[in-house]
């Protein structure tokens, strides 16, 4: 059981009603952004950073917290979840992923998430103070929603915590998922992200069976691209009449939804686990002259200089997985993360999961451990997420001016035997007790 | 093309056992020397000295180990690799005749990776369709050998079990509440799962009476016409009388006591509860039944019943005198259960070797092997595995891996036999592609 609160010295006067500022004192603070400063004090004011330093001296009547011994990271960031949106995956009823639709833009994650979900105190307990959650699975349509989707709606960043999902908002329209066309087929069962969507396009090339021949597939992925294609069109040309302003102009929730896309506000977040998908995926986006994130990749092939030269950043999966096929090298899916570092290409990690979000650290450490460097992987889990995710200037490092977002530590926190001491939202400490926690004490003092 | 490839990863694993000596590494026995630094020696596949003053034959391979960790292979006590087709024969609720070492297939890519995950021994079972499933088989991860050669000689055999969601599945083919039962099977309920438990071993029971009577006629010197073999009740007359063991798949604490009575009332023993999510809540009655409790770390909320589960579980039924493990059931988790263990230090503060008791001796207890191997003792099986960095992080990665004194793993081996593997299977390929020419089927990989 963590001892959350204990390490409170005194809390009165000026700053009692304000649970949003705190004074850590003597802490060993790991800023991410850049070098450890051992021994110094953090004071937080309203919710931001407020000052760094050995000589920082707390304002009367603030919350003191000593952090001798401990270290002070940023909260880290998990690239993709469906926090909010699903609580028991394999029973319908509990989740909101994967809505029917086509192209469904205007679909808005944020407005579903469930603070009350029992998941957000369990992931956060692990020092991750806030997500990306996804409309869809990564899949077209995911489990128990309709097929065929291509747009599913707009991802949103959020804090794990809040009374409502306005409280935890931090970017409503963070990413828009586009489930672009993809040619690529794989068999067995992956472990790794997207498994749904290959799994759907092959239904949809009739793989699996012997039917589907490599020119129907590739014509039906033409037919695809072209759909999608024809919608960003459609879009576009929406866009213009909306700027002109003419007569019977007839407003159009979808269109509207894409405006932010199309003005390079709001990229895509887009699936792409082969090579040549990603390549795809980029080309499509370069046509488009919009943002693009890569999502999931599973191997990365001759991309790395393509990523590299258009500054597109990539969300990679769990490294704890399988690789897909039985020739790949067993340590395949741990040497990935590194082999996209050494391309030069900027990373994030996600869980694509709920159940295991709260892994999100452990599985950048396996990275390391496969040849990411350390540095690296800290980085995949706070800043650069929050900079891929456009809130870089407000979160994902120790900086002064910047949300604090924080996590007490007693050791490195990508080891799992590492304790979390406290945690804070926006300069809030957030209770770490969750069902699990209450459960354990509750079942521990059976007699 | 796969085949001809895997024969070549076959190719390179055993090396033929001699005297092998490990120097200078950590040891975490798992038994009563505890954690030291020192030297292990193994000699015709046993640990045949172990300490930090320790005799070094001459003529052994020598092994240093200076800088790292070497713990006993790791058990999986729940997993389903190297079933050749599907894990489940869901037809009937008692699937007691079918039996898991028909269906071995030994060249199962899972089987090396496991073993690069320093897994050593798993406990093969059927799967959770049935109130009363296929009989299980231990194996060694002895990568290269067929499958007779993969048996752990000397386990004892067990049987699947479960309780709750799995086995009233099939019971409820629409899913919803009051539809149609249209090719239904029983039972659709847990009421229902109990039923046909106690149902199989009043038959158990009168078919051990039946062959009870008659091996007394045999042993007075008649000569009896003997009874008829069933072979479904053949595997439960074993669990009656003790020489097989009860693996039940389990979830909530409900179930987990009602399935504890029903052994009591037909006087049979529950070895293992797997899963045990709900364990914590009845831990008491577990360990009074003298049953093991083999759980996950942290899979909780991906089912209903799995929704009260907490990665506190296997610290609350250790503390509370379960012998407890920490098994995969998946072939990915199966890799790292290592630093699965690590969550049990995390997550309710067992010790580090507590911890890795978790996925070593207890395992071993639990399927009873514990006398060959699950800790570095002399006498005990040399299997063992050698970690670059400290086992209970995620740091660490497998360097070494020997079964009976065998080196089946060797991560250098690995690595630097990748690029000869790539263009083995190119000129496989290349062959493949002479002999038949594309087809126009699926298209580039």
């Amino acid at each position: 059981m963590r001892k959350f609160g204990l390490l409170v010295v005194c809390a009165v006067a000026a700053f009692a009603a304000a649970n949003d500022t705190v004074f850590i004192r003597g802490v060993d603070v790991y800023p991410v952004t850049g070098p450890e400063m051992k021994g110094v004090s953090v004071l937080v004011q309203d919710g931001k950073i407020a000052d760094i330093g050995a000589r920082v001296i707390a304002p009367k009547g603030v919350k003191i917290v000593d952090g001798k011994g401990l270290r002070l990271y940023p909260g880290m960031i998990d690239s993709n979840t469906q926090l909010g949106l699903s609580e028991i995956s394999s029973e319908r009823v509990t989740v909101d992923t994967g809505e029917l639709g086509e192209f469904m833009p205007q679909l808005k994650a944020l407005s579903a998430v469930n603070p009350e979900s029992e998941h957000f105190g369990v992931v956060r307990a692990n020092g991750i103070t806030s997500v990306m959650t996804f409309p869809a699975a990564g899949g077209r349509g995911g489990r128990g929603g309709g097929g065929g989707q291509y747009i599913s709606g707009q991802a949103a960043l959020i804090h794990m915590d809040g009374w409502t999902w306005e409280d935890m908002e931090i970017k409503r329209d963070a990413a828009v998922q586009l489930l672009f066309p993809s040619i690529a087929m794989r068999g067995g069962r992956g472990g790794l992200a997207n498994v749904d969507f290959a799994d759907e396009i092959a239904l949809l090339f009739g793989g699996g069976s012997a039917a589907g021949t490599y020119t129907e597939a590739k014509r039906n992925y033409e037919t695809q691209v072209e759909k999608v294609t024809d919608f960003f069109d459609s879009a576009r040309h929406y866009q213009k009449e909306r700027t002109a302003n003419l007569p019977g102009f007839k407003r159009d929730l979808k269109y509207e939804a894409m405006l932010p896309v199309l003005e390079g506000k709001v990229p895509v977040a887009v699936p792409a686990s082969r090579e040549r998908a990603i390549h795809d995926a980029v080309a499509f986006a370069e046509r488009e002259h919009i943002k693009i994130v890569i999502m999931a990749p599973q191997e990365l092939g001759k991309e790395g200089a393509e990523l590299k030269a258009k500054n597109i950043p990539v969300i990679l999966g769990r490294t704890e997985a399988v690789p897909e096929n039985q020739d790949l090298p067993y340590d395949y899916a741990e040497s990935l993360p590194g082999e996209f570092y050494k391309a030069g290409v900027k990373i994030a990690f996600g869980t694509f999961n709920n159940e295991f979000s709260r892994n999100l650290p452990y599985n950048a450490a396996r990275a390391v451990a496969y040849g990411l460097p350390y540095d690296e992987a800290l980085k995949a889990v706070t800043i650069n997420a929050a900079e891929i995710w456009g809130a870089g200037d407000k979160m994902g490092s120790i900086e002064k001016g910047k949300w604090a977002d924080l996590m007490l530590v007693n050791g490195d926190p990508l080891e799992t035997a590492t304790q979390i001491k406290a945690l804070y939202i926006k300069g809030k400490e957030v209770d770490l007790s969750n069902k699990q926690t209450r459960l354990y004490q509750k079942y521990l003092a059976r007699p | 093309m796969k085949r001809a490839f895997l024969t070549g990863l076959i190719g390179l694993a055993p090396l033929v056992a001699e005297v092998t000596v490990i120097q200078n590494a950590t040891i975490m026995s798992e038994g009563a020397k505890g954690t030291f630094k020192g030297t292990i020696v193994v000699e015709n596949g046993k640990i045949t000295a172990v300490g930090d003053n320790v005799m070094v034959p001459s003529g052994a391979t020598v092994i240093d180990a200076a800088g790292q960790f070497v713990i006993p292979g790791i058990i999986d006590c729940h997993s389903h690799i190297a079933v050749d087709g599907g894990v489940n024969e869901g037809s009937v609720s008692v699937s007691s005749m079918v039996n898991i070492r028909d269906v071995i297939n030994p060249e199962d890519i899972a089987i090396y990776r496991a073993l690069a995950g320093g897994v050593t021994s798993a406990n093969i079972l059927h799967g959770s369709a049935n109130a009363i499933g296929g009989q299980t088989l231990v194996l060694k991860m002895r990568w290269g050998q067929d499958a007779e050669g993969m048996i752990f000689q000397g386990a004892t055999p067990g049987i699947k079990f479960a309780l709750g969601e799995n086995p009233k599945r099939a019971g409820n083919p629409q899913g919803g509440r009051g539809a149609p039962a249209t090719n239904a099977r029983y039972p659709a309920t847990r009421m229902g799962v109990e039923d046909v438990i106690r149902e199989a071993f009043t038959e158990a029971k009168a078919y051990k009476a039946t062959w009870d009577a008659y091996d007394a006629q045999v042993a007075k010197g008649e000569h009896p016409i003997p009874p008829r073999k069933d072979l479904k009740l053949e595997s439960l007359k074993e669990v009656l009388e003790g020489k097989r063991f009860v693996h039940a798949h389990c979830y909530r604490a409900d179930e987990i006591l009602m399935l504890i009575r029903v052994a009591d009332d037909y006087g049979f023993k529950i070895k293992t509860f797997q899963h045990v999510l709900e364990g914590y809540k009845v831990a008491k009655e577990i360990a009074a039944h003298g049953a093991g409790g083999s759980t996950f770390s942290d899979w909780w909320g991906y089912k209903a019943e799995a929704y009260d589960a907490i990665p506190y579980n296997a610290a609350v039924m250790t503390k509370k005198g379960v012998i407890s493990s920490l098994n995969s059931d998946d072939d990915e988790l199966m890799r790292r259960l290592n630093t699965e263990a690590a969550k049990a230090m995390k997550y309710g503060g067992l010790t580090r070797e507590e911890a890795l008791a978790l996925v070593t001796i207890n395992p071993a207890k639990q399927l009873g092997v514990d006398n060959k191997v699950g800790s570095i003792e002399v006498g005990k099986d040399a299997d063992i595995v050698i970690y670059d960095k400290d086992p209970l992080s995620n740091y660490a990665k497998v360097q070494k891996v020997w079964i009976d004194g065998n080196k089946y793993f060797d991560r250098d081996s690995d690595v630097s036999g990748r690029p000869n593997k790539e263009l083995e299977k190119k000129k496989l390929a290349d062959k493949e592609n002479a002999v038949t020419p594309a087809r126009g089927g699926r298209g580039p990989q």
